[in-house]
């Protein structure tokens, strides 16, 4: 029973030397080199000082390699098996959060599980992907547009997308949502509902917008027009392009970002820090890392390509769009080009919860990679 | 298991998807780059403009208020820090309870603590607002420490007026205080309206304010976005102070021989008008306006009968008394009407018409002539002298050495003192000159009034010949050096002059001379002096026949004043002195002592001051 629980779907069984042999360490030193940057910036934030930032976030990735390696580590059988589960669990929790969670920065967000705080939507990021990816993997192409298959991914990813939303978090709502959406479309759904449910979203956007909270709405308004009132709540934004314009192209230098140090960014070691390096290091600094980040990005696509199980393709897609749509959110965020939501710049922002499901994600990422070559059957279920 | 068909057409649309979104990945990526590339280099100007306008914060910090020194440099007015406690409205989340907070630690009364709280809801609520200050060390200390349980709450340094020498300079000097609706009447100095600002209020505070000022502006502090300075970029450098030609070390020795007394002390040079010394006495503390005076103190100010408000030194009006002896007797000797040799008789008392007119020594001086007149203060002698060339003489004579009108001082509030004429009391009382009106002018009594400092330049004038000398007391401001063009000629007789000055040298050295017990014992540093002892009440016939009350008997407002004029060297003069003690009883007892002592100081000084001198010529030229 246990053999079969970990073998089952076929397919050979990798030894652990193996799967160091497998294990891609060029990418974990991609990740090591982003991470120093936030490292430098949050050392930069505390007026040169690890206390109390940079330090903690040190520890937060050292775990979080730890995690890394322990997901990367286990069979992708395993992690299907997991895949309905773990949803399930992620769901419980952020249902409970409604119930026993308290609030932080104006949102019904944390559940305290003891020891760890914890974020159940950032752990629902990964559930997500691992759930749509399992359903998806077990259907043919022609089986993924059949309508009647479309009722368990749908509600797969509307239930968590409306729990968030209530909390209310619009930006997590809208990530998963994205990578939600887009495994659906790289599962093979067909052209026309995406089409039909554009036109249908466009037609719900004016019931969406009634159903906005105040903050949310005032946040849009913001970004619509930033100058209209730059010492509310346009000021954020105005700031934020002051700082990244006044950076150049080489920066202020590592520490002397005025409008950072003497405060005028707002949550600086958070949602802003791109905004921060960008003014301390300039466009130069700011390329680099949007640099090492496409290089994230292209090794994701490039397992999802190389991976021959429709499962792994999946989970290495969904891992890459995730981190990509933080990324781009972000920074278009910080830049003026998207209104301000809450999502932290992935590996740099300082933030524990991020940081570890992030690693987790890349973790799976690494186990897709290690048994890229493995081929497990459309139907593993029949032992379950 | 092999993939089957299935899976290749599903893995094929995945690939192309997949390699769609990878697509638009770098797509979203490139956007990204050309928003930096826009903002960080081609808007990067603007942005840092607007980021150096946000760092930058044009703040009106007033300019340190110059320093004033002496003439050796020791620093008689300065800036001390000030310790004072802020509040910025902003940070607290409830202003009275952060007040009665810090209350435990500074006292608040009531009236303060509204007129805080009224502040902080009229101004923005960034901006600090005063508190307190001129805390003493451990109180603010004591808030520094407390700080983070104080919310808004801001200790800060803050630079204040301070004057070491209190008192002993409080009437030249003079102090700043706090703008007035008055003050702001006119103006538009930006700095005026900045809290806490201090204008000068009198004395060369008041005369030099606008070079002590400086100008507002140009500091500029880095600010962070709550509008708290986190450091200054750059301040004014301060203002360069002004330079008085005080003599510290005299002012200190005049202040303390004064100790006591309600008098004046003037000391000046008789070629340049520098004054050296200027004692007004009692004196009040000028730092106690600087920050604020209670009510109970301005009050014992008031009511002080020694009067320690008035600068007595140049608004003081006093009957020259006997010290305007020399002056009548130059008129008369310039009229040609008195031979100076002739001898006039005294017996103690000298009629006219009806009236008596008496001399202060009882049984007379015998012959006099003019010379013996001054000598002894006869005042038989002037009242002859007085009656033969009239009060018209007199009055032109008194007005070429400076009496009877400003001098043109440069601490503020000099009185003109008073001299009569004929046509003076016809036009404004409409009656007739008296010629016993003459007599009493005679001896500086009557309708004459003058200043101290009007006695000093009289004296100085006598001394150096005959010069229009003027006083003066700052040398400097900033590096700007006070210059005297020569002095105009008053065209006295020189031999008039020199038997003033002879007489003033037996007045004080030969004995018999009136002050010959106040004399200089110092070869090269004797002084030539003339007593004076003006009356301030009228003495009764029948008191006249009783005996006269002695000053002892008397309360101190009907004692007689005590004066005293002199130069010094006597055969090479330089410095000129007068000395007035209000009700001093006696010119010889009280203050001919007190010019002995100050004037020795003086010409002990004179090499140091010679030498101050030649070095500031020097940099001068250089």
């Amino acid at each position: 029973m246990v053999d079969a629980f970990f073998s089952s779907g076929g397919g050979r069984d990798l030894s652990l030397k193996d799967k160091f042999l497998e294990f891609n360490w060029g990418f974990l030193l991609l990740l090591f080199a982003i991470s120093s940057m936030g490292f430098a910036m949050l050392y930069s934030v505390a007026d040169g000082s690890f206390d109390p930032w940079a330090s903690r976030q040190m520890v937060r990735f050292a775990i979080g390699i730890v995690i890394l390696f322990v997901a990367a580590f286990v069979d992708i059988r395993l992690w299907m098996n997991l895949a309905y589960p773990a949803y399930a669990g992620a769901l419980v929790l952020l249902v409970a959060v409604e119930f026993i969670g308290f609030a932080g920065m104006g949102a019904q967000r944390w559940i305290n599980l003891g020891i760890v705080q914890l974020q159940p939507s950032e752990l629902m990021k990964i559930t997500l992907i691992l759930a749509l990816a399992r359903y998806f993997h077990g259907l043919t192409h022609e089986e993924v547009s059949r309508l009647r298959n479309l009722f368990v991914p749908a509600v797969l990813l509307g239930a968590p997308v409306a729990l968030v939303l209530k909390q209310p978090d619009l930006g997590t709502a809208v990530l998963l949502g994205a990578v939600g959406v887009a495994l659906l479309f790289l599962a093979g759904l067909a052209w026309r509902y995406f089409i039909i449910a554009g036109v249908g979203a466009l037609a719900a956007l004016p019931i969406a917008w009634n159903m906005l909270h105040d903050y949310q709405k005032r946040r849009v308004f913001t970004f619509l027009d930033p100058e209209s009132d730059p010492l509310g709540a346009g000021y954020h934004i105005l700031q934020s392009k002051i700082a990244l314009g006044s950076g150049g192209l080489f920066g202020k230098g590592f520490m002397e970002g005025t409008q950072a140090h003497l405060n005028f960014l707002p949550e600086k070691h958070t949602d802003f820090i791109f905004t921060m390096l960008a003014e301390e290091l300039g466009l130069a600094g700011g390329i680099a890392l949007l640099g090492l980040y496409m290089m994230v990005l292209f090794f994701g696509i490039s397992v999802s390509l190389q991976t021959r199980n429709q499962f792994g393709r999946l989970i290495a897609m969904g891992v890459t769009i995730n981190f990509f749509l933080y990324i781009c959110i972000n920074v278009a965020m910080v830049m003026g080009l998207l209104p301000v939501v809450g999502v932290p710049l992935p590996l740099v922002s300082y933030g524990g919860t991020a940081m570890l499901t992030l690693m987790f994600g890349f973790g799976l990422l690494m186990s897709v990679y290690i048994h890229r070559n493995m081929e497990i059957t459309r139907n593993p279920s029949a032992f379950w | 298991m092999l993939m089957d068909g299935k899976d290749n057409v599903r893995y094929k649309t995945f690939s192309r998807r997949a390699a769609l979104i990878g697509g638009l990945q770098f797509a979203a990526f490139t956007a990204l780059a050309s928003r930096m590339y826009y903002l960080q280099i081609i808007k990067s100007g603007e942005y840092t403009m607007l980021a150096e306008e946000n760092r930058i914060n044009k703040r009106l910090l007033a300019p340190l208020r110059g320093e004033i020194v002496d003439r050796f440099g020791e620093v008689l007015v300065s800036n001390r820090q000030n310790f004072r406690v802020m509040l910025v409205p902003e940070q607290t989340p409830h202003i009275e309870a952060t007040l009665e907070k810090l209350s435990r630690i500074v006292p608040l009364p009531d009236r303060q603590r509204a007129r805080i709280i009224k502040d902080a809801r009229t101004s923005p609520s960034f901006l600090p607002i005063l508190v307190a200050e001129n805390l003493d060390w451990e109180t603010f200390a004591e808030v520094n420490i407390h700080e983070p349980d104080l919310p808004g709450i801001v200790p800060d340094v803050g630079d204040t007026r301070h004057y070491p020498y209190g008192p002993d300079l409080a009437h030249v000097v003079g102090y700043v205080a706090a703008v007035s609706e008055k003050d702001l009447e006119g103006k538009d100095d930006p700095l005026l309206k900045l809290p806490g600002f201090r204008i000068g209020k009198s004395g060369i505070e008041r005369e030099l304010d606008q070079e002590l000022r400086g100008r507002a502006g140009a500091s500029h502090v880095e600010v962070n976005a709550y509008g708290r300075v986190i450091r200054e970029l750059a301040k004014d450098p301060g203002v360069p102070g002004a330079q008085v030609s005080l003599d510290m070390e005299v002012q200190k020795l005049a202040t303390e021989r004064l100790r006591g007394e309600s008098a004046s002390v003037v000391v000046m040079d008789i070629y340049n008008g520098d004054v050296i010394s200027i004692v007004s006495a009692p004196g009040f503390d000028p730092n106690d306006f600087n920050i604020g005076i209670s009510q109970k103190k301005w009050d014992a100010l008031l009511n002080d009968p020694y009067n320690p408000l008035l600068n007595k030194s140049i608004a003081g009006q006093y009957p020259p008394g006997s010290t305007f002896k020399p002056v009548v007797a130059l008129a008369a000797y310039e009229s040609g009407m008195i031979d100076p040799n002739q001898k006039v008789f005294c017996t103690g008392k000298y009629s006219l018409g009806s009236h008596d007119f008496h001399c202060w020594k009882k049984h007379g001086h015998g012959a006099m002539n003019m010379h013996d007149a001054i000598m002894h203060s006869c005042d038989v002698y002037f009242y002859e002298v007085a009656k033969r060339i009239g009060i018209d003489r007199i009055e032109a004579m008194a007005r070429r050495f400076g009496l009877g009108d400003t001098l043109g001082f440069e601490v503020p509030g000099e009185k003109k003192g008073f001299v009569p004429s004929q046509g003076w009391k016809r036009a404004t009382r409409g009656e007739p000159w008296h010629q016993g009106e003459t007599l009493i002018a005679g001896i500086g009594q009557g309708f004459l009034l003058t200043t101290p400092l009007q006695l000093a330049v009289m004296t100085a004038r006598l001394a150096n010949g005959g010069k229009a000398v003027t006083p003066r007391i700052v040398r400097k401001v900033g590096s700007e050096l006070a210059q005297n063009g020569p002095l105009p000629d008053l065209g006295f007789s020189q031999s008039g002059l020199a038997l003033m000055r002879k007489a003033m040298d037996s007045v004080s050295n030969v004995p018999g001379g009136t002050a010959y017990r106040s004399r200089i014992t110092e070869a090269g540093m004797e002084l030539a002096g003339k007593t004076g002892t003006a009356q301030v009440r009228r003495i009764s016939r029948a008191e006249r026949e009783s005996g006269v009350l002695k000053n002892e008997d008397l309360e101190w407002r009907q004692r007689d004043h005590a004066l005293f004029i002199a130069f010094a060297p006597v055969d090479a003069p330089r410095y000129a002195i007068s000395v007035v003690v209000e009700h001093g009883s006696s010119g010889s007892g009280t203050a001919a002592p007190i010019a002995r002592d100050v004037m020795k100081k003086v010409l002990e000084r004179h090499p140091q001051r010679e030498i101050a001198m030649r070095r500031s010529n020097e940099w001068r030229e250089g």
